[in-house]
C-alpha cells in the first residue's frame, strides 16, 4: 500500500523487515495484486470476449436458451462469409476512405497551425487556441442538424467528402494540441542553429522540427484515424444510401426486424475493433495529454 | 519513447516520480496539469520565454489559414445553419416553407416530453460521471502500484475506449437480452434473481442499464487521467506521512486527494461534456422503446428531426441550440478551472 513506486518500496523495506515475518508477506501481496489486476482486466475484457465467442457460433446458437459460454459448434467460416459479403466490403471501403481522408487532412492542416502557435508569438494566438479548444468540446453531435442542413444545401448528402471534412474538422483540435506539445518541447537552440544556417521557416519545420516530433505525428495520425473510423452520428445522418455507409452505421443492417445475423454482426465487429485496439495501445501514452489539452503549459 | 520526446517535460515531475512509473505513464503534459508548484511553473515560464519568436500577424494567419478554414467551414458554419434552421418552418421532406421566428423554441419548451427528457439527461450525466470518477479513483490508485502484469491490465482497460461506442452498445443489447443474454443467465445460475430481468424493456431498469454501459466506456479515459495525476504526488511526502504514523486513509485524504484536485476537475468537466454528447449508447440500447421515455436532450433532438412522425427540422434545430448553449456553459466552467487567461497571456 505504501509502495507506489520502486524507490519508495526500497526505502520502506528496512522498517518492515525488522518485523517477525520476513519478505514473504510482501511477495504474497504482490501475487494478490496480480490476481486483483487479472480480475480488473477480466471485467473490461469480458464483453469483448463474448463478442469474439459469439462471432464463432452459429446464429441460432447466439440466441439459445440457456446460453452456453462456449460455442456448440465452432463456425469459423462466418468470417469468410462477412469478408465475401458485398455490403460489408462497401462499408469497409467507406470507412477506409473516410478515415484515411480525414487523417491526411488533419495532419496537413494541424502541422503548420501547431508549429506556428508553439514556436511563435503573435496577436490573436490566444484567440486561435481558444477557438481550437472550444472546437474540441463540440462533438459534432449537438451540431448534427446544422451539418445536415449545410450538406443538404450543398448537395453533399451521401458523399465521402462531407464525412471526410466533418471528421477532419472535429479531430483537428486533438492533433493541434498534441503537436503543439511536442513542438514546444524542442529546445530553442535546435531551431536557432538551423536559422543561422539560413534555413527558412518552412525548411526548419520540415527538416528539423518534424523529424523530432515523429511520436507526436504518429499519435495524431492514429488517433484521428480511429476517431473517424468509429464516428457514428454524422455518418448515420449524412449517409443514407446503403452502399455509402461506413462500418459503424452499415453493420446495424445485420440486425433488423426481418433478419438477425448476430454471428455476422459480431464477426464484422471483431474485424472493425481488433486493429483499432492494437493501434490505440501503441499511442496510449500520449492520449490523455491531447484530450486534456488546453491545460497544456 | 524516450522521456525527452514527451511534450513539456515538467521538472517537478522528474523529481517526484519513481523509475517504474515513468515507463507506462501517460503523457507528461497531462501530468503537468496536476503539478503546479510555483517553483516548477516559474522555471517552465523562463524556459519557454526564450522560445518566443515574434512573427507578423499576417504571416501567422497564412500558417493558420487551413485550420481556420476547416473550423469556420465545418464547425462555425453549421452552427449558424443550426440557428437559421431553428428559425424556419420545414416540410417533412426537409424543405423550408417559411419563417417561424421563435415558434420552434416555444414548441420545444412546451413539448410534453421535455420534462422527462431533461430529467433523463440530468440522471444520465450525473450518475455516469459520478460513478465513473469514484471507480476511476480507486482503479487508478491500484494501477500505479507495481505488480507483475500491470502492463497487461492497462492494455485490457484500453479496449472499451478504442472500440466504437456503437459496437459496444450493440454488444450490450445482446448481453442484456431477456432470453439469451449472458447477464441474465449468470444472475439466474447464481440464484440472485428468480426470473430474467428485461434490462432494456422494463422502464424501471432501462436507465440503470444504460448508465452501466456509460460508466464502462467512460472509465478508461478517466482512469488514465488519474494515473497521470497520481504521478505528480511526491513519494517522499507520502513516506514522511507514513513515518509520522498517518494511516493509509489519512494519507489519501490529506495528501493524495488535494494534489489530485486539478486532475479531478478536468476529468469531471471533460466527462460531463463527453457523456452529455454521448449518442450511440442511448440511441442503440433504447432503440426498441417507443416515444421519448428514456431519451436525453441529444437523442431527443435527433429523433425530432429524423425519427419522429413529424420529422420537424426546425424544432430539432431549436433543441440543438439549447444543447449548444448548455455545452458552452460547461466549456466556460472548464476554461475557468484551467485558468485559460493565465495560460495564454504568458
Amino acid at each position: 500500500m505504501t509502495a507506489t513506486t520502486a524507490p519508495a518500496a526500497g526505502a520502506a523495506a528496512p522498517q518492515r523487515d525488522s518485523r517477525p515475518a520476513p519478505p514473504d508477506p510482501k511477495r504474497r501481496k504482490r501475487i494478490l495484486m496480480s490476481v486483483g489486476g487479472a480480475l480488473v482486466a477480466l471485467v473490461f475484457l469480458a464483453p469483448y470476449l463474448v463478442m469474439v465467442l459469439d462471432s464463432l457460433r452459429t446464429s441460432s446458437d447466439v440466441k439459445s436458451t440457456p446460453p452456453s459460454f462456449l460455442p456448440k459448434v465452432w463456425q469459423w467460416d462466418t468470417y469468410a462469409q462477412v469478408l465475401g459479403d458485398e455490403r460489408f466490403l462497401n462499408w469497409l471501403k467507406t470507412s477506409l476512405i473516410v478515415a484515411s481522408g480525414s487523417t491526411v487532412i488533419v495532419v496537413l492542416v494541424a502541422i503548420p497551425a501547431a508549429f506556428m502557435t508553439a514556436r511563435h508569438r503573435f496577436p490573436g494566438r490566444g484567440a486561435f487556441l481558444l477557438l481550437v479548444l472550444v472546437t474540441q468540446m463540440f462533438a459534432p453531435t449537438s451540431l448534427v442538424v446544422g451539418l445536415y442542413r449545410q450538406f443538404f444545401e450543398l448537395n453533399m448528402i451521401n458523399t465521402y467528402g462531407a464525412l471526410i471534412i466533418t471528421n477532419a474538422a472535429f479531430n483537428l483540435a486533438f492533433a493541434i494540441w498534441i503537436l503543439h506539445g511536442f513542438f514546444a518541447s524542442i529546445p530553442l537552440e535546435v531551431e536557432e542553429a538551423a536559422a543561422l544556417d539560413g534555413a527558412s521557416r518552412w525548411q526548419i519545420l520540415r527538416r528539423v522540427m518534424l523529424p523530432l516530433t515523429l511520436p507526436g505525428l504518429v499519435t495524431a495520425t492514429i488517433f484521428t484515424f480511429i476517431a473517424a473510423w468509429n464516428e457514428y452520428v454524422v455518418a448515420l445522418t449524412l449517409m443514407i444510401d446503403d452502399d455509402k455507409k461506413p462500418l459503424t452505421v452499415g453493420m446495424r443492417a445485420y440486425i433488423t426486424g426481418y433478419e438477425q445475423h448476430w454471428d455476422q454482426l459480431f464477426a464484422a465487429s471483431v474485424i472493425a475493433v481488433v486493429p483499432v485496439v492494437i493501434l490505440f495501445a501503441v499511442i496510449e501514452k500520449h492520449l490523455v495529454g491531447g484530450l486534456t489539452a488546453g491545460s497544456v503549459k | 519513447m524516450s522521456p525527452s520526446t514527451t511534450p513539456t517535460p515538467d521538472p517537478a515531475l522528474a523529481a517526484g516520480s519513481g523509475a517504474g512509473a515513468s515507463s507506462t505513464r501517460p503523457d507528461a503534459s497531462a501530468t503537468a496539469v496536476t503539478s503546479s508548484t510555483p517553483d516548477a511553473s516559474r522555471r517552465r515560464r523562463r524556459r519557454s520565454a526564450g522560445r518566443i519568436g515574434q512573427v507578423h500577424p499576417l504571416v501567422a494567419l497564412l500558417w493558420l489559414l487551413p485550420a481556420l478554414a476547416l473550423i469556420l467551414g465545418v464547425v462555425l458554419y453549421p452552427a449558424i445553419k443550426l440557428f437559421q434552421a431553428s428559425q424556419g418552418q420545414y416540410s417533412i421532406t426537409g424543405l423550408r416553407k417559411g419563417d417561424a421566428g421563435w415558434d420552434n423554441y416555444v414548441k420545444v419548451l412546451q413539448h410534453e416530453d421535455l420534462g422527462t427528457v431533461l430529467t433523463n439527461t440530468v440522471i444520465w450525466v450525473v450518475s455516469v460521471v459520478a460513478i465513473t470518477i469514484v471507480l476511476s479513483l480507486a482503479l487508478a490508485q491500484f494501477l500505479v502500484k507495481q505488480f507483475p502484469g500491470r502492463r497487461l491490465v492497462r492494455w485490457a482497460i484500453i479496449i472499451p475506449w478504442a472500440a466504437s461506442l456503437v459496437i459496444t452498445s450493440q454488444l450490450f443489447v445482446l448481453l442484456y437480452d431477456y432470453n439469451y443474454g449472458i447477464i441474465n443467465h449468470i444472475l439466474l445460475s447464481l440464484h440472485l434473481i428468480g426470473q430474467p430481468i428485461d434490462f432494456l424493456g422494463d422502464d424501471s431498469w432501462t436507465m440503470f442499464s444504460m448508465v452501466v454501459v456509460g460508466v464502462f466506456v467512460s472509465l478508461p479515459f478517466t482512469i488514465f487521467v488519474f494515473i497521470a495525476g497520481l504521478g505528480a504526488v511526491p513519494d517522499d511526502v507520502l513516506e514522511a506521512a507514513t513515518v509520522d504514523g498517518a494511516s493509509p486513509w489519512q494519507r489519501y485524504w490529506n495528501i493524495t486527494l488535494p494534489l489530485l484536485r486539478p486532475a479531478l476537475m478536468i476529468a469531471t468537466v471533460l466527462n460531463v461534456i463527453y457523456v452529455f454528447n454521448s449518442f450511440p449508447i442511448i440511441y442503440t440500447l433504447n432503440d426498441r422503446n417507443p416515444g421519448y421515455t428514456h431519451d436525453t436532450t441529444i437523442t431527443f433532438m435527433y429523433k425530432l428531426a429524423f425519427k419522429s412522425q413529424e420529422k420537424d427540422v426546425g424544432m430539432s434545430a431549436a433543441a440543438g441550440i439549447f444543447n449548444v448553449l448548455l455545452i458552452l456553459l460547461v466549456v466556460a466552467v472548464y476554461l475557468k478551472i484551467i485558468n485559460w487567461r493565465e495560460e495564454t497571456s504568458r
